[in-house]
C-alpha cells in the first residue's frame, strides 16, 4: 500500500514536471520597461489575460542593457519555456543567433524580422503601423487649429518613421497645406525612456506652431503627453490606449495590438504557426482608441472621416505607403 | 532663426540650468570645505525620488520638496560619516552612494507604488508650477527685452528663481561672511584653521549639510517642476555635468552660474539639431552636441580658458596629529 502511495505519488510528480515544461511561456520586455504604458506594457497586458484566462503562469524577464539580450533568451529556453515571446526589434539578431541551438523552441519576434527560411522555428510579427497612424494623421489635422501637427519619435530607425510617414500622410489627406513638424528623441536604444528630454521636444514643437502632437516614442511618450497636458495642446498616444493618462488633453492613442500578438502567440504555446505575420487594420492589429476620455474630443465628423478611410484602406481604395519598403517618404523628407 | 526661437531655446536652457545650478552650488560648497563630492548625481537622484513618491502620496509639492531635502541630507551624512570621521576616501565613499542610489531608488519605488520603479505622475498642487511674474503680458510691448522677460525670465516654477537667488546668497556667504572665509580656509589649509581653534569637522559637516539640501532642491525641482514624477535614472548624468561645470567655473558662485547656463544652453540646443543646422550649414549629429559640455570642461581642464586649481586640502581627511 505505501509503495503504491509512494510511486502513484512520483507519477503525480513527474506529470506535474512534465506539464510545467511543456507549457510555460515566456515574455522579454525591451528597453522601455514593462511599465512604459506603451508597447512593453500591451504586451504584458496580453500575457496577464492570457494567464487570467486559462489559469497559467509565465516567465517574464525585463532587459535593461544592451548586454543581456542573448543571454536572457538562452537562460529562458535552457530553463524550458515555449514560446519565447520577444518585443522590440532589436531582439531580432540575438535571437538569429540563439535559435538554432534550441530547434525545439518556438521564439516569436513582434517588430523584428528573422528568417523562417533559416530558422523555422522563429515567427517574425509586425504591423502596419502606417496605416493606424493615417487613421490618426487625419484626427490630428481635424482637430488643429494652427495647421501645423507635430510628430515626436522614440529612437530614429525606419520603424518609426514609418509612423511618422503614415500620420503625415493621413495629415495630408485632410488638408494638403497642413505644416507638419518631426522630431526624433536620439538614436540609441536610451531615447526609449527619457520622459525630461520628450516634454523639452514638445514645448519645441509648440514653439514650431505645432498643437496636436502624436508621440511613437514608448517611455519617452510619457513627457510629450505630460507636456502637451501641461502646455494645453491635444496629444496621440501610441501602441496601448493613453487616453485615460491625461484625460481631456489626449486626443486619441494610435492602437497597435501587440497584446493580442502575444496572447495568440501564447495560446498556441508549441503549436504555433512560424509564418511570418504583419497585422494591419484589416486584421484589426493597428487602430485608434475611443473611449469616455476622449469622447469630448472626437467630433462626430472625425469620426466618420476616419471610419471611411479605414474602409477604403482595407478595400484597397486608399494605398497608404510604408517608409520601410524604400525608406522614403512620399510627403516627407526625413 | 528669428528671435522667438531664440527665446525659446532660452527659455529651456533655463530649465535645464537649473538643476544643474544647484547641484553645482552644492558641489561648491562641498569642494571648498576639502571634501570631494562625487556623489552628486546620487544624491540628486535619491532626492527625486523621496520628492516624487511624498508629492504623490501627499499631494503638496512642498512636502515632497521636504521629503526631497531629507532623502539628499541622509546620503550627505553617510557621506560624512564615511569621510570626514572615519576619513575613508571620499570618491570611493561618492562613487559607492551614486551606486546606492541608482539601486534603491528603484527598489523603493517599485515597492511602494509597482509601476516598474516610477513614482505615478502628478499634476496641480503636487507640481512646482510656472508663475508669470508681474506685467509679464504688457511688457510683450516692449521691443527686444519685452518678449525677453515675458518668454525666458517669467513662467518658471518658483524653484528656478530659487536657484538664482542661492547663487547670490552662496557669493554672499563664501566672500561676505566669517563662515564664508573659515569655509574657504578649511578647504585650502585645514591645519591654519584648526590652529585658530575652529573645529574642521564641525565646520566639514556644515558644508555637507548644505551641499545635502541643495541637492535636495535639485533633485526635487527634476521630479516635481521638470517632470511630473520620478522615473528611473532620471537625473542622467546631471550630477556630473554639474562637477565639469564646477571645474570649468573654477569654484566660484557667479561664474558657476554662467557654466550653468551655458551647458543648459548647450542641451537645449541639442533639442533642436534644426537651429543647429541653420547656424553652421552643416549636419550635426545630436550626441556630438551633448558631448559639448564634456569637451568644453577637457578643454578647460587642458588649460585652454586658465588654469583651474581646485581647493588644495581637496579629498584629503583631515588628521590632527601626525
Amino acid at each position: 500500500m505505501t509503495l503504491m502511495k509512494s510511486l502513484a505519488g512520483a507519477s503525480a510528480a513527474l506529470a506535474l514536471m512534465a506539464g510545467a515544461a511543456l507549457a510555460e511561456p515566456a515574455v522579454i520586455y525591451d528597453l522601455g520597461g514593462k511599465f512604459d504604458k506603451s508597447f512593453n506594457e500591451a504586451a504584458f497586458n496580453g500575457a496577464e489575460k492570457w494567464a487570467k484566462e486559462t489559469g497559467g503562469t509565465y516567465k517574464e524577464l525585463e532587459m535593461s542593457d544592451e548586454a543581456q539580450r542573448e543571454q536572457a533568451l538562452r537562460r529562458l529556453a535552457e530553463a524550458g519555456s515555449n514560446p519565447i515571446v520577444t518585443t522590440g526589434f532589436a531582439m531580432s539578431d540575438p535571437i538569429a543567433k540563439v535559435a538554432p541551438d534550441f530547434p525545439n523552441t518556438k521564439f516569436v519576434t513582434i517588430d523584428g524580422w528573422v528568417d523562417p527560411a533559416t530558422n523555422p522555428n522563429v515567427l517574425s510579427i509586425g504591423f502596419s503601423e502606417h496605416e493606424g497612424s493615417y487613421l490618426v494623421g487625419m484626427m490630428a489635422a481635424m482637430a488643429s487649429k494652427t495647421g501645423t501637427v507635430g510628430f515626436i519619435g522614440g529612437m530614429d530607425i525606419p520603424l518609426i518613421r514609418n509612423f511618422a510617414c503614415g500620420y503625415a500622410q493621413g495629415a495630408k489627406a485632410v488638408n494638403p497645406d497642413i505644416k507638419f513638424v518631426s522630431t526624433m528623441t536620439g538614436t540609441t536604444p536610451a531615447a526609449w525612456n527619457d520622459p525630461v528630454k520628450g516634454a523639452e521636444l514638445a514645448k519645441g514643437e509648440k514653439a514650431q506652431g505645432a498643437d496636436v502632437i502624436y508621440a511613437a516614442a514608448g517611455g519617452t511618450g510619457i513627457g510629450v503627453l505630460q507636456a502637451a497636458a501641461d502646455e494645453g495642446l491635444l496629444s496621440i498616444g501610441v501602441d496601448s490606449n493613453q487616453n485615460h493618462l491625461h484625460p481631456g488633453s489626449v486626443l486619441t492613442s494610435m492602437m497597435k495590438r501587440v497584446d493580442v500578438a502575444v496572447y495568440n502567440s501564447f495560446k498556441a504555446g508549441d503549436a504555433l504557426d512560424t509564418t511570418p505575420q504583419t497585422l494591419g487594420l484589416k486584421e484589426e492589429g493597428v487602430g485608434y482608441a475611443l473611449d469616455d476620455n476622449n469622447a469630448s474630443l472626437v467630433t462626430p465628423e472625425m469620426k466618420a472621416a476616419v471610419d471611411e478611410a479605414a474602409a477604403k484602406i482595407i478595400s484597397g481604395d486608399i494605398k497608404v505607403h510604408d517608409y520601410r519598403t524604400d525608406d522614403t517618404c512620399p510627403v516627407y523628407q526625413f | 532663426m528669428d528671435y522667438n526661437t531664440l527665446l525659446q531655446i532660452l527659455d529651456t536652457a533655463v530649465r535645464f540650468a537649473t538643476p544643474l545650478l544647484f547641484a553645482c552650488l552644492a558641489g561648491l560648497y562641498s569642494e571648498r570645505s576639502g571634501v570631494f563630492d562625487i556623489g552628486l548625481e546620487g544624491k540628486m537622484l535619491i532626492a527625486a525620488m523621496c520628492a516624487g513618491a511624498v508629492a504623490a502620496l501627499s499631494g503638496s509639492a512642498w512636502l515632497g520638496l521636504l521629503a526631497g531635502i531629507g532623502g539628499a541630507l541622509v546620503f550627505a551624512l553617510i557621506h560624512g560619516v564615511t569621510s570626514i570621521t572615519f576619513r575613508g576616501n571620499q570618491l570611493i565613499s561618492g562613487v559607492a552612494l551614486n551606486f546606492l542610489a541608482s539601486g534603491l531608488t528603484v527598489l523603493v519605488a517599485q515597492r511602494l507604488f509597482q509601476q516598474g520603479g516610477r513614482t505615478p505622475p502628478i499634476s496641480g498642487e503636487a507640481r512646482f508650477n510656472p508663475i508669470t511674474l508681474p506685467f509679464a503680458e504688457e511688457a510683450r510691448q516692449i521691443p527686444l527685452i519685452g518678449p525677453f522677460y515675458a518668454e525666458v525670465i517669467s513662467g518658471h516654477a518658483i524653484l528656478v528663481y530659487l536657484a538664482f537667488a542661492s547663487v547670490a546668497l552662496t557669493w554672499w556667504a563664501l566672500y561676505r561672511t566669517r563662515f564664508g572665509l573659515r569655509l574657504r580656509a578649511v578647504g585650502e589649509n585645514p591645519a591654519a584653521v584648526d590652529t585658530a581653534g575652529i573645529s574642521v569637522t564641525r565646520l566639514r559637516f556644515t558644508a555637507l549639510l548644505i551641499t545635502g539640501v541643495l541637492c535636495g532642491l535639485a533633485g526635487a525641482y527634476m521630479a516635481t517642476a521638470l517632470q511630473a514624477g520620478f522615473g528611473k535614472e532620471m537625473t542622467a548624468g546631471r550630477g556630473y555635468i554639474a562637477l565639469a561645470a564646477l571645474i570649468f567655473a573654477k569654484w566660484r558662485p557667479i561664474a558657476a552660474m554662467w557654466a550653468c547656463l551655458l551647458f543648459g544652453f548647450f542641451q537645449a540646443l541639442a533639442l533642436r539639431p534644426d537651429v543647429v543646422e541653420w547656424m553652421v550649414r552643416v549636419k550635426v549629429p545630436v550626441p556630438f552636441l551633448d558631448a559639448l559640455p564634456y569637451m568644453l570642461t577637457v578643454f578647460v581642464l587642458a588649460g585652454f580658458v586658465g588654469k583651474a586649481i581646485p581647493p588644495r586640502a581637496g579629498g584629503e581627511p583631515y588628521v590632527k596629529e601626525r
